[in-house]
């Protein structure tokens, strides 16, 4: 390993792009509930707080709608914060000031002011926090012309895509699985940018394309690594940004393997999982296909909250695995 | 809009006089009977071009709210900024849009405002730091607060005024707004138009305090109540709140009572109200019509001087329309611009 490149986790990543960005820039700066001297919800913030001040790691009021709005006027005159959803389901209550007004402003002004802005949601389901803190809603936001929306996956992405989000001069939409938090990974030192609207193929395979995002791309890999065993050859593509998708890299997986399945954690119906299936059926990687497409995606209920419920609910790596097996051995 | 007048020059007679007249000299006042004609024929021309086929969609007219819009601003600088309303004609031009670029952005032509993407309701001028009129109801409050958070940051002196109508009062965007807005102390006047309905719901069947104004108690601030259609009243109290907030005093809730005199939107039957409510206000209660008189009883201007107003503003809206009509309109293959920031 490069001698500047460390192990940490995906949440001291996030920190560590946070201080470099404010380190670079005097205009970045934190809002959220609880993001200063508690450390945020998730200890994603930590001591930021004593580095940097009050004035820069800003506790607001429990008050996501207004907070929002007002991370959207500071970006617009002049700021660039980064704005904290203690959880992600709480964007339900800024949903107003996200669609409406950081998604449109640009384009309702005919390009005379830009938003950059960006926003942090901690989603999925996983803690036993149950329905209300548990979902995964980054499609509802995917679906708004205006905002990115991007999932990063590891560490080193998880750094280097909110380094680009910050650089970004519009709307930016993170989601962070919480369980993703702790997970540890190389990570360089200093700044660099993981690109938005680029996917990244994970693990190289000739049999079948799964397309993950979030957490699901590691339960792909780990998926793909026990069906290697039986001569199973898996192409993993972490999908990373879902707005703008980039579908050049799935297709050309798609054409080189002529098998598809979809893993993600939000619920199923309407979701990126349908996103990409129509993508590829609208692509001339449909003429390569040797089988349906497959979707993996999160039940049709809300996240319960006993735990076997609640993995139940959400694609695991047997259901991963037993998927992949039956595209490939054509058992379907 | 420019600096008060020296008091020392007052003599004995203006000294008596209302804030206004005490505070701006008489060319400024003349511009300020000026602006108000031009927000009302600019009203009038856009309503009759929409009667004619020319503007679609909808709008939202403020004619008779004229002298809340003209008092706001008269303290405000170039560089201080504004959020506005679905009702935001008034104030664009208050701040100092140019009227002929705004019916150009009427008619959806590139030579308006927004490039024909947002209309009556998303009308904005940022080089006047008009940061938008907002089909939301109080979807501007928190951006203004906003704003106001990055003055501060950025220690520039600048101050926002948040218009928002009555209706607005009961949105949670309005008290998230204010709250935050006070305990950081921001350079922020939040402005209620209270026209006394919210599209047909009348403030006392929809909101549980008699004065909005009463609502700023409940977030440490100053809450003010003016005749929204007295302009030296409004203009009063607009600077003692800019005052309040360039000190670094924080926010001050001010609510103009006034009325409007056409419906809520071009949909607007009219059944919520009486026409002698209406008559009323426009025949005893008008904004100009009490503006005019006291510019007369003051001798600022005379009949002849009025009339010279009143042509120049006919002359301004009218070549305003024919710019917007002889304007292009967008490429329909230009469709897509402006949804992100192009990168070069």
């Amino acid at each position: 390993m490069d001698a500047s490149v460390r192990e940490l986790s995906y949440a001291q990543a996030i920190q560590e792009a946070m201080a470099l960005a404010m380190e670079a820039d005097e205009r970045v700066f934190l809002m959220g509930e609880d993001i200063g001297v508690y450390g945020g919800a998730f200890q994603v913030t930590g001591d930021l707080v004593e580095r940097f001040g009050a004035d820069r790691v800003m506790d607001t009021p429990i008050s996501e709608l207004g907070g929002a709005g007002v991370a959207v006027g500071a970006a617009v005159t002049g700021m660039r914060p980064i704005f904290e959803f203690q959880f992600s389901d709480f964007a339900t209550l800024g949903m107003e000031q996200i669609v409406n007004q950081a998604a449109k402003m640009r384009f309702m002004l005919g390009g005379e002011v830009s938003v950059p802005l960006v926003m942090r949601f901690p989603a999925g389901s996983g803690t036993g926090a149950a329905a209300q803190h548990s979902q995964s809603l980054e499609a509802w936001l995917g679906h708004v012309p205006g905002l990115k929306v991007i999932q990063p996956a590891t560490p080193h992405d998880a750094k280097g895509m909110l380094l680009a989000a910050v650089a970004d001069p519009d709307p930016v939409m993170i989601f962070e699985h919480k369980l993703l938090y702790k997970m540890k990974g190389p990570v360089p030192e200093g700044h660099y940018t993981v690109p938005i609207g680029k996917a990244e193929i994970r693990r190289e395979g000739s049999d079948l394309t799964i397309v993950a995002t979030s957490i699901m791309v590691h339960k792909a890999l780990e998926a793909a690594e026990a069906l290697a065993g039986e001569g199973i050859d898996i192409e993993v593509v972490d999908l990373r940004t879902i707005r703008p998708m980039d579908k050049r890299t799935v297709i050309d997986s798609v054409k080189k393997t002529s098998r598809l399945l979809c893993v993600y954690e939000a619920v199923k119906t309407l979701g990126i999982g349908a996103e990409v299936s129509a993508m590829i059926a609208e692509s001339e990687a449909f003429d390569y296909l040797d089988a349906p497409i497959v979707r993996l995606g999160g039940a049709e209920t809300p996240i319960p909250y006993n735990p076997e419920l609640e993995k139940a609910t959400v694609p695991q790596v047997p259901d991963i695995v037993a998927a992949a097996r039956d595209l490939v051995t054509g058992h379907r | 809009m420019a600096s008060p007048r020296k008091i020392a020059v007052m003599d004995e007679a203006q000294a008596n006089q209302p804030f206004a007249y005490r505070h701006y000299s008489p060319e400024q006042l003349r511009e300020v009977l000026r602006k108000m004609y031009l927000i009302r024929r600019f009203e009038e021309g856009a309503e009759d071009s929409y009667m004619r086929g020319l503007i679609h969609g909808t709008m939202h007219l403020s004619i008779g709210q004229e002298a809340t819009a003209t008092g706001i601003c008269m303290p405000l600088t170039d560089a201080d900024q504004i959020t506005s309303t679905h009702r935001g004609h008034g104030h664009c031009i208050a701040k100092g849009a140019e009227v002929k670029r705004m019916f150009a952005e009427f008619f959806g032509k590139t030579t308006g405002y927004c490039k024909g993407r947002g209309g009556s309701m998303h009308i904005a001028d940022v080089s006047k730091g008009n940061l938008g009129a907002n089909g939301i109801v109080a979807g501007g409050i928190p951006i203004a607060v906003g704003a106001a958070l990055t003055a501060k940051k950025m220690k520039n002196g600048k101050v926002v005024v948040s218009f928002f109508g009555d209706g607005a009062n009961n949105e949670g965007a309005f008290h998230e707004a204010l709250n935050m807005a006070a305990i950081w102390k921001l350079p922020v006047i939040f402005v209620c138009e209270n026209n006394g309905y919210g599209m047909s719901t009348s403030t006392a069947r929809s909101t549980a305090v008699k004065n909005i104004a009463e609502r700023a108690a409940a977030y440490a601030m100053p809450g003010v109540i003016v005749d929204g259609n007295n302009f030296s009243e409004v203009a009063e109290a607009s600077h003692a709140a800019v005052e309040r907030a360039r000190a670094g005093e924080g926010p001050t809730l001010i609510e103009a009572k006034t009325y409007r005199y056409r419906g809520h939107s071009k949909s607007d039957r009219n059944r919520y109200r009486t026409k002698a409510e209406i008559e009323d206000w426009v025949e005893h209660r008008d904004p100009i019509d009490h503006f005019e008189a006291e510019l007369k009883e003051f001798g600022i201007i005379d009949d002849k001087g009025i009339e010279a107003v009143r042509e120049a503003v006919k002359k301004e809206i009218a070549e305003g329309i024919e710019f917007a009509k002889d304007s292009p309109a967008p490429d329909i293959r230009d469709h897509a611009d402006f949804v992100y920031t192009e990168v070069a």
